[in-house]
């Protein structure tokens, strides 16, 4: 594996991850070191159209990103990458961003590139114990079909590589209602039963954060370069 | 097979963060935060955590605050290159600049303590800035004669007269993600946490508290749990004497670290250590849910825990 980025053409797909200025995107950067993607930091229109693939990360609050996005000319650039079929990767806050609108603090629309809305996680206390907002931890991802069903739902998704269950990372207290049937997992925290991943075309986004889901969320970043060499091959 | 149906709510899964106090270049470990040892280089024991299982890795400089060094920037670079969960770091972080360096350096969230106390809106500031799940506030907390807990500073050396349940209730309403509480009485003596403290605060504020001081046996972090009613234990001696008991060092390595303390063990009598894997598959049969260590190869622990 190749330890750092190099200006060679060892690595053929760039991946332009957004930054909006908010949040640490070194752990972004890194996971796809590790698995030979070349990344760059994308502030401009420019860098995320010329890019393979997309990540659009984030932390932080709803409204204030989406400004962020507006005002660079980001958002603009995100809905042409989608309307080219370009492969998007969102994650946690940017997994939200892609909805039409979320009542976080209000209501604000969103990105609208996928169907669906961003309401908050319940807060819950049984003698089971206190699920405290933000839902901050690991929790385990599930398929949304049996596991015994003819057709495998996370088969050619980058959550190929997973076992049902799999332990990952999340920090939230928003969750993702998608309109359409295109949610890939569904995770349990109290009361709440959500949408942890979805796809739709090359869109993939989850709610936890596969770079910081130590080994086991090192293979969605593998699976989803392996995607994005298979896409950039045919575009 | 389990997910579709409807069952009664498991407990919260809760984490297990390994605490690594680092002094320049070293991992140490001292009682009542005072009295170091030097253990170690502290990315080793890091990426030893990381593949044995630890759920999130928290870093501080414990004399940072008193020095204004930063020798932090150079170890959470380096750590966080090496491992994929989150990292907290913490020490000496006093402004906005102070936490965007850490975060670019690698860290994922930072742990403010003293320059929180002296100007409470820079939770506010760094909540808005970096987003509150990025702030974490980290409150070290003294026994009083009434009954109470008063908030320190500078490794327990300073009296602040905030009391430390109402201190993290204001951090919270300003913005604080997540609470890390230290019992300095507790800190490095392997008796056991202040369950009363971690309750206390735990019920206090909505946010998620992290406990820590005074992790002993694996009974204490269970008991953090079921009677501390925190969110994630933080533990340093339980787990850094396991490591060192069982990795041998290289000779480059022993030359700089502390070999009377090494050879006698690096325990203490009253520590018992454990590693994490024994410790998880422990709480696990005491009905507390946390990610099974090792994830890689025991798929067969993936399944529902119930």
């Amino acid at each position: 594996m190749p330890a750092s980025k190099s200006d060679n053409n060892h690595f053929f797909m760039r991946v332009a991850i957004i930054d909006y200025g908010m949040g640490n995107l070194f752990s972004v950067q890194r996971a796809c070191e590790q698995v030979g993607l070349d990344s760059v930091l994308a502030t401009s229109p420019e860098t995320v159209l010329a890019a393979d693939g997309v990540i659009l990360p984030g932390v932080g609050a709803f409204g204030d990103a989406m400004e962020a996005l507006r005002q660079s000319g980001l958002a603009d650039a995100l809905c042409r990458v989608t309307q080219e079929d370009k492969p998007i990767l969102g994650i946690c806050l940017g997994m939200q961003l892609l909805m039409e609108e979320s009542f976080e603090f209000g209501r604000h629309p969103g990105l609208g590139i996928l169907k669906g809305s961003v309401i908050p996680l319940q807060e819950s206390a049984s003698s089971a114990g206190h699920f405290k907002v933000p839902h901050v931890g690991w929790s385990q991802i599930w398929r949304r079909s049996k596991p015994t069903a003819a057709v495998d739902t996370w088969k050619e998704t980058p959550l190929q590589n997973l076992e049902d269950g799999a332990y990952m990372y999340f920090v939230h207290s928003f969750t993702v209602v998608p309109e359409s049937d295109c949610s890939l997992s569904t995770t349990r925290y109290g009361q709440n039963e959500f949408c942890s991943s979805l796809a739709r075309g090359n869109i993939f986004a989850c709610q936890f954060h596969p770079e910081r889901s130590g080994p086991q969320g090192l293979r969605i970043y593998q699976a989803w370069a392996a995607q994005l060499k298979k896409s950039g091959a045919l575009l | 097979m389990k997910m579709t149906e409807k069952k009664p709510a498991l407990p919260p899964n809760i984490r297990i963060i390994p605490r690594l106090d680092i002094k320049g270049p070293n991992l140490v470990k001292g009682i009542h935060l005072e009295g170091l040892r030097v253990l170690g280089k502290p990315n080793r024991f890091a990426r030893a955590y990381y593949e044995s299982g630890a759920d999130e890795l928290l870093y501080v400089d414990i004399v940072a605050s008193l020095y204004g060094r930063e020798n932090l920037l150079e170890i959470v670079e380096k750590t966080s290159r090496e491992i994929f969960i989150p990292l907290t770091a913490g020490g000496g972080l006093r402004s906005l600049e102070d936490i965007q360096r850490i975060l670019r350096a690698g860290a994922d969230k930072v742990a403010l303590n003293t320059a929180a106390i002296h100007r409470p809106e820079l939770i506010r500031e760094a909540a808005r800035r970096f987003g509150s799940s990025t702030i974490v506030i980290s409150i070290e907390a003294i026994l009083r004669p009434d009954g109470t807990y008063e908030a320190y500073t500078d490794n327990g050396r300073e009296k602040t007269g905030l009391d430390a349940r109402l201190w993290a209730v204001r951090a919270a309403e300003l913005g604080a993600g997540e609470i890390l509480i230290t019992s300095i009485d507790r800190e490095g003596t392997g008796q056991g946490f202040d369950l009363e403290l971690t309750r206390q605060v735990a019920e206090s504020v909505p946010i998620p508290v992290l406990c820590c001081g005074g992790a002993g046996k694996v009974e204490h972090v269970a008991q953090a749990v079921t009677e501390g009613k925190a969110q994630a234990v933080c533990m340093a001696s339980l787990l850094h004497y396991h490591f060192v008991k069982h990795h041998p060092l290289s000779d480059q390595f022993a030359e700089e670290i502390n070999l009377a303390h090494l050879r006698n063990g690096g325990g203490s009598s009253r520590i018992q250590e454990v590693d994490i894997p024994v410790m998880k598959t422990h709480l696990r049969g005491r009905g507390i849910i946390c990610r099974p260590a090792n994830p890689i190869t025991t798929t067969s622990l993936c399944a529902s825990p119930s």
